[in-house]
């Protein structure tokens, strides 16, 4: 599988980093009247800062401008067509037995077929390149954080610092960043637009998502799949920041006084949605771990307590 | 006694909910109460409720999706005006209510709207179209209905008693479990489901033998009409998909009643094998809902610009394609639950593919126009409207299979307009031309003209109003089933949505409209012909409304065209030289007890009154067996009495209080619709 992926990979012409000229034109064309209503920041798909999501955006924009082929002349076709044929002009050309012809069905199951291997080659090449669980290239030391979907809010473990926060993401902008998530019950979805890549967060099982956190910016981030009443509120800001500043507030959140205790997490699992962020100075790196082993869950509290 | 049940299950905690069910309750009483006023009790029983005849129930299925119409469309309705308002606050409605709306719109919507809808429509053309007198199974029709039918009834009574699911007409473990979603609403979700899927089975394999054994001698399988074909390919993704859906709510039900642990969050249960077989049906289910609809186009299109369907075997290969791939696709649904980069590649890839069969259709439909002579009909503007607006929600369709391009819509308002973009113009569009093009076929009338395109036109802005902001909505990165939000950004385009839902409202009312009106003018739009629109398919060779037995002598096949042929030849309504005697089936009450009895079972275990449940049960088992052991009753109809239907014609309404019966000029009997006009 991978030396065919090598092989594709040659055999395009796709280093050039997705043709920007097409993706300018086309996201111009789109954005212009978007950008006259609000802020270009209230569409961060459209206007994203993070690497990988701003070659989801061109990606996005370069499969519209491939299928646009078939899907204009559908346009046009079914205005046009009616008009003309139309019953009242009584053309001279019908034809009421005209129904094949080989060229016409060449055509019709050819460009389209086209048109997917091309968006198909796409798909494959920026699947793979935006794979959410590759290892980064990049140079850097990566900043692990594990992030532990509850309800209404986000529980981030920073392993290697031996920190914690809620509804608080900090990363520093020079290193690549390196997620796992996973969820204390029920599923839901880790999603910062204009950041990255969107991924669950699943009881019992860890997922991962790396990437690279791009220039200093403000986002907000949030669970997207309907996890309960307090979902509105399952949101939390992101801030990608400079390497100094990622420092400084390392060293604020060391200065916190609440400490990420057992008894502290099993009181965050049953308090609701959080509008401010809490930071921990302390917390148990192998926190993450126990939670996807279900060790922390509070089914597994009942049971526990019954057995006793 | 009762179980769970107690005073405590009314709707008391929403006033709206509450109006609500007592809009509801008021209108069954209404009903109940004309039908009484009228003394057609024992007309509906005898004629309608018992029946095992395909049009009755086609028709019985067609007016159940118009009610479900109306109620999935009120959810709809209450969610935009929710959204529109909910800057920063909480709207009108509390969550624990706006929850179970969207759940309810979602599985009211495809469940009991769409599919009984497009079953219905298969069940009242496909015999008139392959020249048979009935489906292969009569009776097995009557349960199939009767089972939607308690489903949907069980989805309605949530509204009363108790609460719907607030876990999403996908009802997602490990939140639809019962630590996170306590209560009757994920059982009623549950029950609606399996009673209703084992409906839709049913109905497949009825029509799937149907299509192979009952075609009129002389009619290959390539010279099946395309509606036909797009029947059969339907019917074969319902018997392949549908036990999917029925094991999965089966395991959660085991779940949530026996203490197991498929789907939960811990002790070793899986959501995602839960995801995994719900979209194993569920994506075959997107092309179930579709198919019916281009098939209904594929006539239109021919029929309508008077001309040969261009590219025929293209478009059975096409729909043979799409029904094939249809399985192979459902990972799509969750890109972003961290499978390798090589299977979402895969499922990607597979996804789009299906795009090249639905591509060809869409020029095979307009190449089929090319050189023809095109009426405009509303027929026509609800093909037109959904070429234009169906394209659209391919291309966007294919947006989202491009894995890395879900990674940032996924979950979003984005995801939500393609999905209607895909479901209203390509599903119901079609279903609604349908519903208007056969129309004469079923009550010997047409429906009027004006009201129809009046009603296209809101439907089709409408469209465009309620969905092009959601678009926008998924690039501002807004998430869908929100109760509120916090971002002032978005609530301009929430408004905008809303008056889409407006003018969709008032589409809706059209058709309504369209409905009294052309009953009030039905001496006017009488189709007296049986072909009113001069058009190239079997079913319109009978007189409008078809003879209960549809063809008093099985007609032999020459062409794909049939009727279209048999003008050609100036024979299309010779009348045959002798009858012979028909045999049919006898209406059965089983049908309509064994719905009964599957509603009492799914309301009974829902609260927990389990002796109610294990009678029911027990009537149910006892009735298929009592039914299957009784040699079937059949009745005769004589030449005599063929030849005099055969000379009745037709006009409104024939042979409508008694099949058997001439009711030219006894249209006084018809109490209740004369009292519409008149």
């Amino acid at each position: 599988m991978r030396s065919l992926y090598r092989v594709v990979k040659n055999l395009l012409p796709l280093n050039i980093n997705l043709s920007r000229a097409g993706a300018l034109t086309a996201f111009m064309a789109m954005a212009l009247p978007l950008a006259g209503c609000t802020g270009s920041s209230d569409y961060p798909v459209i206007f994203p800062h993070g690497p990988d999501a701003i070659t989801e955006r061109d990606l996005l924009f370069i499969a519209v401008a491939i299928m646009l082929i078939v899907v204009i002349p559908v346009f046009v076709l079914a205005v046009w067509l009616p008009l003309r044929y139309r019953a009242s002009r009584e053309a001279p050309d019908y034809d009421p037995n005209w129904d094949h012809s080989h060229r016409a069905e060449v055509v019709i199951w050819l460009v389209p077929a086209l048109i997917v291997c091309a968006i198909g080659s796409l798909v494959w090449i920026y699947t793979h390149r935006l794979d959410p669980y590759r290892s980064q290239m990049a140079e850097g030391k990566p900043v692990v954080v594990q992030a532990v979907s509850i309800d209404w809010k986000w529980l981030f473990i920073y392993p290697q610092q031996h920190l914690a926060t809620v509804n608080e993401l900090v990363l520093p902008t020079d290193r690549p960043v390196s997620l796992r998530l996973t969820s204390t019950d029920v599923m839901t979805s880790f999603f910062v637009p204009g950041l990255t890549s969107q991924i669950y967060a699943m009881a019992g099982m860890g997922t991962r998502l790396n990437f690279q956190p791009g220039p200093v910016e403000t986002y907000t981030g949030r669970n997207s799949l309907f996890d309960g009443k307090g979902f509105p509120d399952q949101k939390f800001p992101v801030r990608i920041v400079t390497a100094e500043n990622f420092k400084n507030w390392i060293d604020t959140v060391r200065k916190a006084p609440l400490q990420l205790t057992p008894h502290k997490y099993q009181m965050l699992s049953k308090s609701g949605a959080m509008p401010h962020p809490l930071h921990f100075s302390s917390a148990d790196p192998e926190l993450f771990a126990r939670i996807v082993k279900g060790e922390h869950s509070a089914a597994s509290m009942i049971v526990s307590s019954r057995s006793k | 006694m009762l179980g769970k049940l107690t005073l405590h299950v009314l709707p008391l905690y929403s006033p709206i909910a509450m109006s609500g069910a007592a809009m509801e309750l008021l209108g069954v009483l209404f009903i109940a109460a004309l039908i009484t006023w009228f003394g057609k009790w024992r007309y509906i029983w005898n004629e309608w409720l018992t029946t095992v005849d395909h049009k009755r129930i086609g028709i019985m299925y067609v007016v159940l999706a118009f009610v479900m119409l109306f109620r999935g469309f009120s959810d709809a309705f209450m969610m935009r005006m929710q959204q529109a308002t909910a800057l920063n606050g909480h709207g009108y409605l509390p969550p624990e209510h706006f929850n179970q709306v969207f759940s309810a719109h979602g599985t009211i919507m495809i469940i009991f709207m769409a599919m009984p809808f497009l079953t219905g429509i298969i069940n009242f053309v496909v015999p008139q179209q392959i020249g048979a007198r009935d489906v292969s199974f009569p009776f097995l029709n009557s349960v199939s209905f009767w089972l939607t039918a308690a489903g949907a009834a069980l989805v309605l009574t949530s509204l009363v008693i108790g609460r719907f699911t607030t876990a999403g007409w996908t009802a997602y473990p490990p939140f639809s479990e019962l630590p996170t979603s306590p209560g009757s609403g994920t059982d009623y979700w549950i029950w609606a489901v399996l009673v209703s899927g084992v409906g839709s089975t049913l109905t497949g394999v009825n029509f799937v033998v149907t299509i192979i054994k009952r075609r009129a001698p002389g009619m290959s399988l390539m010279q099946m009409p395309l509606f036909t074909w797009a029947a059969f390919i339907t019917a074969i993704l319902m018997v392949f998909a549908f036990p999917g859906v029925t094991v999965a709510a089966a395991l959660l039900g085991f779940d949530r009643f026996l203490g197991m642990h498929f789907f939960t969050a811990d002790a070793g249960g899986n959501a995602m094998n839960y995801i995994n077989l719900f979209w194993l049906w569920g994506h075959p289910e997107v092309y179930i809902v579709i198919l019916p609809s281009f098939g209904i186009f594929s006539e239109l299109v021919a029929t309508f610009s008077s001309k040969r369907l261009f590219g025929y075997v293209s478009l059975v290969y096409a729909t043979m394609v799409i029904g094939i791939l249809s399985f192979t696709v459902w990972l799509h649904h969750f890109f972003t639950m961290g499978s390798s980069a090589d299977v979402n590649s895969f499922f990607g890839i597979a996804t789009m593919v299906i795009a090249v069969p639905t591509g060809v259709k869409i020029y095979d439909w307009l190449l089929t126009m090319y050189r023809g002579r095109i009426r405009l009909t509303s027929h026509m503007h609800w093909t037109l409207g959904f070429m234009v607006a169906f394209v659209i929600g391919g291309m966007t369709g294919v947006l989202l299979a491009i894995p890395p391009v879900d990674y940032v819509m996924h979950n979003t308002l984005f995801l939500v307009a393609h999905f209607h973009n895909m479901l209203i113009p390509g599903s119901l569009f079609g279903l609604l031309a349908g519903y208007q093009y056969w129309f004469p076929k079923a009550f010997g009338f047409r429906l009027d003209e004006w009201w129809g395109k009046t009603s296209f036109w809101f439907w089709f802005v409408g469209f465009y109003v309620a969905f092009m902001p959601l678009y926008v909505l998924g690039f501002m990165g807004m998430p869908r089933r929100m109760d509120y939000y916090q971002n002032p950004a978005w609530q301009p385009w929430l408004i905008v949505a809303a008056i889409g839902a407006v003018l969709i409202a008032i589409g809706i009312l059209c058709l309504a409209i369209q409905l009294v009106v052309s009953i009030r003018r039905r001496e006017e739009l009488a189709d007296l012909t049986g072909d009113p629109w001069d058009a190239r398919t079997l079913e319109w060779m009978n007189a409008s409304p078809a003879p209960l037995y549809n063809f008093a002598v099985v007609p032999e096949i020459h062409d794909r065209e049939e009727l279209a042929w048999r003008k050609e030849r100036g024979i299309s309504h010779d009348a045959p030289a002798h009858y012979t005697p028909i045999e049919m089936p006898c209406n059965t009450s089983t049908g309509v007890l064994i719905g009964g009895a599957a509603f009492v079972l799914g309301f009974a275990v829902i609260w927990n009154i389990w002796w109610l449940a294990i009678l029911a049960f027990a009537g149910v088992i006892a009735a298929t067996i009592v039914k299957g052991s009784v040699p079937e009753e059949e009745y005769t109809i004589t030449p005599d009495q063929i030849a005099a239907l055969e000379s009745r014609g037709s006009g409104p309404l024939l042979g409508f209080l008694s099949p058997l019966e001439d009711e030219r000029g006894d249209h006084s009997t018809h109490g209740l619709l004369n009292s519409i006009g008149d």
